[in-house]
């Protein structure tokens, strides 16, 4: 088998086409959409979704759902950018430990409900959905806290550094993709996650800890919601109690899905799921610059994702009988 | 098992006394005492339901016996779960095997094995060099890097029978495993078994075909009715001892017939043919006549039923209907032509579970309880009520949901949805099957009454006592095809089992 055919036959393929594909079309009717600047401002709009989709995909590939991570980075934000206001002389960077603490918890409750009540976690997430939601209410009075609250250090991450083409924040993202594909390729309990995802029924059978991944599983991505909170914080400046992290829930599940992780669990990787955040990417920001109202853009947004999987479907099932006999394609 | 092997180790390897397993209230093991010695291949036998299998999952951990102990070299041990098995060295191999299907197959093969921390890494490289170094021990040929998903079930026993290897299994019990391969893939499972078994190791082999066990197995033990009845060295029994043993119970007092005065053909059946499921079936059914189908689990009844009622049509091949030719691509069809089919899985393709008693009997009448779509109440009432009283179903209100009643009641229900069509030809697949004596007395009763009542009736069972009481003839399929067409006069529980055990040719 030579490599290029492998390549050619990846399940990735399919999207990697999409996007090129959009770029063109777009680069054709606007040809600034091409230039190096629109992709710094691509660029910048993907860390937070990027981040949340790596937890996301996780729950997903061991046949769960996490519906709960708008609301678990709302909430982590708000506590953080609280304490902040209350205390401001506490250092900074010690916002990270608290966000990604207090995400953790969260979404470690999530798994909590799902084991123990045998709930669909589709059930649970709607539910924590709306309670993180109220709770971030609650403690916040309903208030926004503003921008001078946030501490400046913090909000210069999402700047541009000066010695860096990169802000900040678009490298923490590349480290949790690069640190969530070795996980879920060369941890033992990143195996498991597709492993019981593949076949939950065989899953105990085989001696692996179901419980105890599950509750890893949400937890990560309640964490890594938490990250994505602080750094909603950093990127905007200003952390509001009903608009921080609302309805991102489905922005992150339509990358994840788009990037080829089946919601039947077993199946998915994260080289597709970076890509399917980077066609959300694009079609984000050739919106505005096409000039289509925004009356107007959630709908072709909507369409732009439905057009993607159709596509994607067709490239797969045309790889698909090749792909049973090329070796093991994931990563 | 060789001379050397049995001097080696006069303790048995596995040393099961009084094991006996009962599942709700009924029994289905009986104080097994049983030896299995280091280094044979020893044959599982019984009719469908004999409790071969089940003893097979005690020993692999999958059920616990209620009663009853195991020993393994002498010491008594504990398998209270399909992992503690492994721990032990036993491994079972299902007939579909259990596995990760997105996983790859050197996945697999090392999954589930403990120790180490969780964020360890995985040693891909070491991974696939010792999944590698197996199917080599093997001599099969696998990509082991490739996913699980696509392989051939032939394959897949390849996995796991490399699996017990890379734990070290001294025992390994075979469930069915030659029921889904092809002959040449038999040969080399029967290679594999012998090679592991001048090993050292103990393979417990369940099969329905007897040529295999002979050529295959070192000795062989028979089950009955959750009895062992014998256990022997092959070479000591001939092939109708086997059958004898298998099935010698007495005829049950209670079957009894109603003769009935048969009339023309009902239901007439030529070539039906259903590539890889049945081939040249050709039958005709008359009025007021029980035709028994026999044969073993997969010899093809259930398709064939399955094709006349147009649920799997078939590919080719005719079907008459009072002597006009029909064609029946879907169920809806077959129930305007006037059949009725009981299917064998009631809990699958029978119930709606959750609905109501009175509207799972109305349920293939929607005609008649809403006429232009409007549900009436009342008649949907008579109609189930009349049912009730009629099949005597016993039940607590007729708007309780079908899943509360007793399997023997949820099966009568099923009938009656079906008599309220007025078929003139019934397709009863296992309709007695896992419901309690009292219950199935009086199925047969009913049986003989529709039959009675110028009824055509095909009448698939497993059971050979049920067939040779009720059917006027018996049909017998093995392996696709028809092997016998019994009158009643002629038909006995040998006779239908000699039909029903397939012959396969397999090299020695």
């Amino acid at each position: 088998m030579n490599a290029l055919k492998t390549i050619l036959l990846r399940r990735e393929m399919g999207i990697l086409v999409v996007i090129i594909l959009f770029c063109l079309a777009v680069g054709i009717v606007k040809p600034r959409f091409l230039a190096l600047d629109n992709f710094r401002t691509m660029l910048m709009l993907v860390p937070l979704i990027m981040i949340v989709a790596m937890g996301q995909m996780l729950v997903i590939i061991a046949r769960h759902v996490d519906l709960s991570v708008g609301s678990t980075l709302g909430f982590a934000a708000m506590m953080t950018a609280l304490m902040f206001k209350t205390a401001p002389d506490i250092p900074w960077y010690l916002g990270f430990l608290v966000a990604i603490g207090i995400g953790a918890v969260l979404g470690f409750m999530n798994g909590l409900t799902v084991i123990v009540f045998r709930l669909p976690a589709i059930i649970v997430t709607l539910g924590t959905l709306y309670l993180y939601r109220g709770l971030t209410f609650i403690a916040s009075g309903a208030k926004q806290i503003d921008r001078q609250f946030i501490p400046g250090p913090l909000k210069a991450m999402s700047a541009n550094a000066p010695n860096f083409w990169f802000p900040w924040i678009l490298i923490i993202a590349l480290a949790v993709v690069l640190i969530t594909y070795w996980f879920a390729n060369h941890s033992r309990l990143g195996r498991q996650i597709y492993a019981i995802g593949s076949n939950p029924v065989a899953a105990p059978l085989r001696g692996i800890p179901v419980t105890a991944v599950t509750l890893t599983v949400f937890s990560i991505s309640g964490a890594l919601a938490g990250l994505a909170g602080i750094m909603y914080a950093s990127r905007w400046g200003f952390v509001n109690p009903s608009n921080t992290g609302w309805g991102f829930e489905f922005q992150v599940i339509a990358a994840v899905v788009i990037g080829g992780v089946s919601i039947n669990g077993g199946v998915g990787s994260v080289l597709g799921v970076v890509l399917g955040v980077l066609l959300l990417g694009c079609v984000s920001s050739a919106l505005p610059l096409l000039g289509i109202p925004g009356t107007v853009q959630s709908a072709i947004y909507g369409l732009v994702i439905i057009v993607a999987l159709v596509i994607d479907q067709s490239v797969r099932e045309r790889g698909i009988q090749a792909l049973t006999t090329a070796r093991g394609a994931r990563t | 098992m060789t001379d050397a092997a049995a001097a080696a180790s006069e303790t048995p390897l596995i040393a099961a006394r009084g094991i006996s397993k009962s599942f709700a209230a009924i029994e289905v093991l009986r104080d097994v005492d049983l030896d299995l010695k280091h280094g044979e291949i020893h044959a599982l036998l019984g009719e469908n339901g004999a409790g071969k299998s089940t003893f097979a999952k005690i020993l692999a951990g999958v059920h616990r016996p209620s009663r009853g102990t195991l020993a393994l070299n002498g010491t008594p041990v504990e398998v209270p779960n399909p992992i503690a098995a492994q721990k032990l060295g036993i491994t079972l191999i299902h007939q579909e095997p259990i596995s990760f299907p997105d996983l790859s197959v050197a996945e697999n093969l090392v999954l589930g094995r403990t120790g180490g921390s969780p964020l360890g890494g995985v040693p891909w490289v070491e991974m696939t060099r010792e999944a590698r170094r197996l199917m080599d021990l093997l001599g099969v040929k696998i990509d082991v890097t490739r996913p699980m998903r696509g392989l051939s079930i032939a394959d897949q026993q390849m996995v796991e029978i490399a699996r017990a290897l890379a734990s070290d299994s001294r025992l390994i019990i075979m469930d069915e495993p030659t029921a889904p391969l092809t002959p040449k893939e038999v040969e080399t499972l029967f290679t594999i078994a012998r090679r592991l078994r001048d090993e050292g190791r103990t393979i417990v082999f369940i099969s329905h075909r007897l040529e295999e066990v002979r050529v295959l197995c070192d000795r062989v033990t028979i089950f009955r009715d959750g009895n062992k009845i014998a256990t022997e060295t092959i070479g000591n029994l001939t092939d109708a001892d086997i059958i004898r043993l298998m099935i010698g119970r007495p005829l049950r007092e209670f079957l009894h017939k109603t003769r009935t005065s048969i009339g023309d053909v009902a239901l007439k059946v030529d070539n039906l043919t259903s590539p890889g499921l049945f081939a040249d079936i050709s039958f005709e059914v008359r009025k007021g006549e029980i035709v028994g189908l026999g044969g073993l689990v997969g010899a093809g009844r259930t398709d064939v039923a399955r094709a006349l009622f147009g649920v799997a049509p078939a590919a080719s091949g005719t079907v008459a209907i009072d002597g006009k030719t029909v064609s029946i691509r879907q169920p809806s069809q077959a129930i305007d032509l006037g059949l009725a089919y009981v299917s064998e899985d009631r809990a699958v393709s029978g119930i709606f579970r959750t609905l109501s008693v009175e509207e799972n009997i109305t349920a293939a009448v929607p005609k008649q309880i809403a006429p232009g779509g409007v549900i009436r109440r009342a008649v949907e009432k008579a109609l189930a009520s009349d049912s009730v009283r009629k099949l005597r179903i016993r039940l607590a209100s007729l708007r309780q949901p079908i899943g509360e009643l007793s399997g023997g009641n949820q099966q009568k229900a099923i009938l009656a949805r079906w008599l309220l069509t007025d078929p003139s030809v019934l397709i009863l697949d296992e309709p007695t099957r896992g419901i309690d004596i009292g219950v199935k007395a009086e199925f047969y009763e009913m049986i003989g009454e529709l039959a009675a009542s110028g009824r055509a009736i095909l009448l698939i069972s497993s059971e050979l006592p049920e067939l040779l009481a009720l059917c006027d003839r018996v049909l017998v399929m093995s392996e696709g095809r028809l092997t016998a067409n019994i009158p009643r006069a002629d038909a006995t529980q040998e006779s239908i089992m000699h039909a029903a055990v397939p012959r396969t040719r397999v090299a020695a």
